[in-house]
């Protein structure tokens, strides 16, 4: 069975990066979601972001 | 005037948050301008656009907090400062006290049996992220905008490969398991499948297959860009693979803008192997092909819903010829209101004006209106000579896409805050020349809690412009939503009846009730 038909026969768990409220709906739901306190990575410096993948893409 | 801002390092919050808490900021009595951002590139430049650049916001970072405002007089920023605190502590506290990773990975070691992944991040950062989850074989739904196709094309092949689901970018609407995600409506559990590349097409067609009493087994976005050349509708082929092996979806509606002609039909030939009925809905597309292949084209989002309804109990042949009926009233019913509506406006009031919070929605009252009626202008026209000329907020008869970049910038989109609109509203009022306003009203998670009542003083303050010129506005709404949706459907029509609007219960029903008064009024006129 495909992984997409899999998932159509499991109960949803969510993990959510982002709107807070999208969350908020799927708890409202009883929709089972962990929220991610994501922030830009590096500090948001793209340089810094760019020379994080290079040595992530070495290893 | 003075300007003051404040930089509070190391402190993110997600864009519409910002937003909703810039309005409230803007407000406050003696604020010209204020803008609660993160210090990213794109907003550093709305930041100069309103002369609020400086050296400390030119170096905040995008993981720092800017607080920036021109006020009258700069007393008044502790109070703004203080108040921005306080919204933001509101938010965390509505959010709950739940454990909330900082990473992925982390998030991932916390719930190995996660599924799905939405990611909503800004467009630089989010397909990182999505290839991050795809590689942990999690599903993916990208509400993101603002990824590059090529960054597109290469998440849905690592998705095909990984017999993964990649929905987005720019996907705003699925509803997998009977579970709405992202802007999705409350619809009942049944037999049709929906596969789109238009959010609030798939959330119109969701609807209408609720209201002809269907229901939906899946509902799967793909993203916009999914039909085109470069994208080849990878995830549409995907979905409709998954689904022909699903034995709770008896039916499949595709819904998609026109797309690319070899695509079409690699899609409609992956289709046809699934042996599964299905309504194909490519808007204002090649209806012949559809046929050909021996799906149902259809000319609405409603009467896709319809016939995908029928086709749950019916044969090809038997709905073939059916279409969905014009109003849900009765006609006689529809036209006398439509008459008593047109007796009321004045000779000179001729035009249509539609103000949309959904693009897709927009685009098939541009569709039905130039069917019927001719020429029609839009910032989303369907010919480039119908582009609403610049700076103009009316033009002749025309329909905005209020959800469009151009009315976006800075604020969140139409169908979660309402500002756009209600100034759009108050703006078109002063055309003594408009004759109908019409609009949708679009319910279901994600949504504004209260669309209808957001729009209530405007509606009543545009048609009091109009008594007073002794002069009558037509306001006729389309709502999209159902019963079981959070907003409270019944609650939403009781406060557009009152607010002095014609209700009806699609966006297809609500352009031909527009399209009526208009020819009524041309009508008496000859």
């Amino acid at each position: 069975m495909s992984k997409v038909n899999e998932l159509f026969r499991q109960d949803l768990k969510v993990i959510n990066m982002g709107l807070k409220s999208f969350s908020q709906d799927l708890k409202k739901q009883n929709t089972e979601v962990l929220q991610v306190d994501w922030r830009p990575p590096a500090g948001g410096n793209p340089r810094m972001i760019e020379l994080l993948n290079r040595l992530k893409n070495k290893k | 005037m003075s300007s003051k801002c404040l930089i509070k390092k190391n402190s993110y919050y997600d864009s519409v948050t910002l937003m909703i808490i810039t309005k409230e900021v803007e407000a406050v009595a003696g604020v010209e301008n204020a803008v609660v951002v993160m210090g990213t590139e794109h907003n550093k430049e709305l930041l100069d656009n309103v002369g609020l650049l400086n050296e400390e916001t030119t170096a905040a970072s995008p993981n720092d907090l800017i607080i920036a405002v021109k006020m009258k007089n700069d007393n008044i920023f502790e109070q703004i400062v203080q108040k921005v605190d306080e919204l933001l502590n509101k938010k965390k506290t509505e959010a709950g006290e739940d454990y909330c990773p900082p990473t992925l990975d982390s998030a991932v070691k916390f719930m190995p049996d996660s599924n799905l992944v939405i990611i909503s991040l800004p467009g630089q950062y989010a397909a990182a992220e999505a290839k991050k989850a795809l590689l942990k074989d999690k599903h993916v739904l990208l509400f993101s905008d603002n990824v590059s196709i090529e960054q597109e094309k290469e998440l849905k092949e690592l998705a095909v490969e990984r017999g993964l689901l990649m929905m987005g970018p720019d996907c705003g609407t699925a509803c997998i398991n009977n579970v709405p995600l992202a802007f999705a409506n409350a619809v009942k559990s049944g037999c049709i499948a929906v596969v789109g590349a238009s959010g609030t097409g798939t959330q119109e067609i969701m609807v209408q297959i609720d209201k002809f009493n269907g229901g939906i087994s899946q509902a799967i976005g793909t993203g916009g860009r999914d039909l085109k050349a470069e994208i080849g509708g990878l995830m549409m082929i995907q979905a409709i693979k998954a689904l022909a092996q699903d034995e709770n979806t008896k039916v499949i509606v595709l819904v998609s803008k026109p797309p690319a002609l070899e695509v079409a039909e690699k899609v409609l030939k992956v289709l046809k192997e699934t042996g599964k009925k299905a309504v194909v809905d490519f808007i204002g597309g090649d209806e012949q092909l559809v046929l050909k292949y021996g799906f149902l084209p259809a000319a609405t989002l409603e009467e896709a819903a319809y016939k995908a309804v029928q086709l749950c109990s019916k044969t090809y042949e038997e709905v073939l010829n059916s279409t969905a009926p014009d109003f849900t009233d009765s006609i006689e019913l529809v036209d006398n209101m439509a008459k008593a509506e047109a007796q009321k406006l004045k000779p000179n009031q001729k035009y249509l004006r539609g103000l949309y919070s959904g693009g897709t929605l927009c685009d098939e009252a541009l569709k039905l209106f130039t069917k019927e009626i001719g020429e029609i202008y839009s910032n989303i026209p369907l010919e480039p000579e119908y582009k609403l000329p610049e700076n103009t907020t009316g033009y002749k008869n025309c329909a905005i896409d209020l959800g469009d970049d151009e009315y976006t910038v800075g604020r969140p989109h139409p169908m979660i805050d309402s500002y756009a609109r209600q100034q759009m509203i108050l703006k078109q009022a002063e055309d003594q020349e408009m004759a109908v306003l019409l609009m949708d009203i679009v319910l279901g998670y994600g949504s504004n809690d209260d669309p209808a009542g957001s729009l209530f003083n405007e509606i009543k303050r545009a048609k009091s412009e109009f008594e007073a010129r002794g002069q009558y506005l037509c306001v006729v709404a389309g709502i999209c939503g159902t019963e079981n949706d959070p907003q409270d459907y019944a609650e939403q029509v009781r406060k557009l009846k009152e607010a002095g609007v014609i209700v009806m219960s699609s966006n297809a029903q609500a352009v031909r009730f527009a399209i009526k008064v208009l020819k009524e009024v041309a009508a008496c006129q000859r």
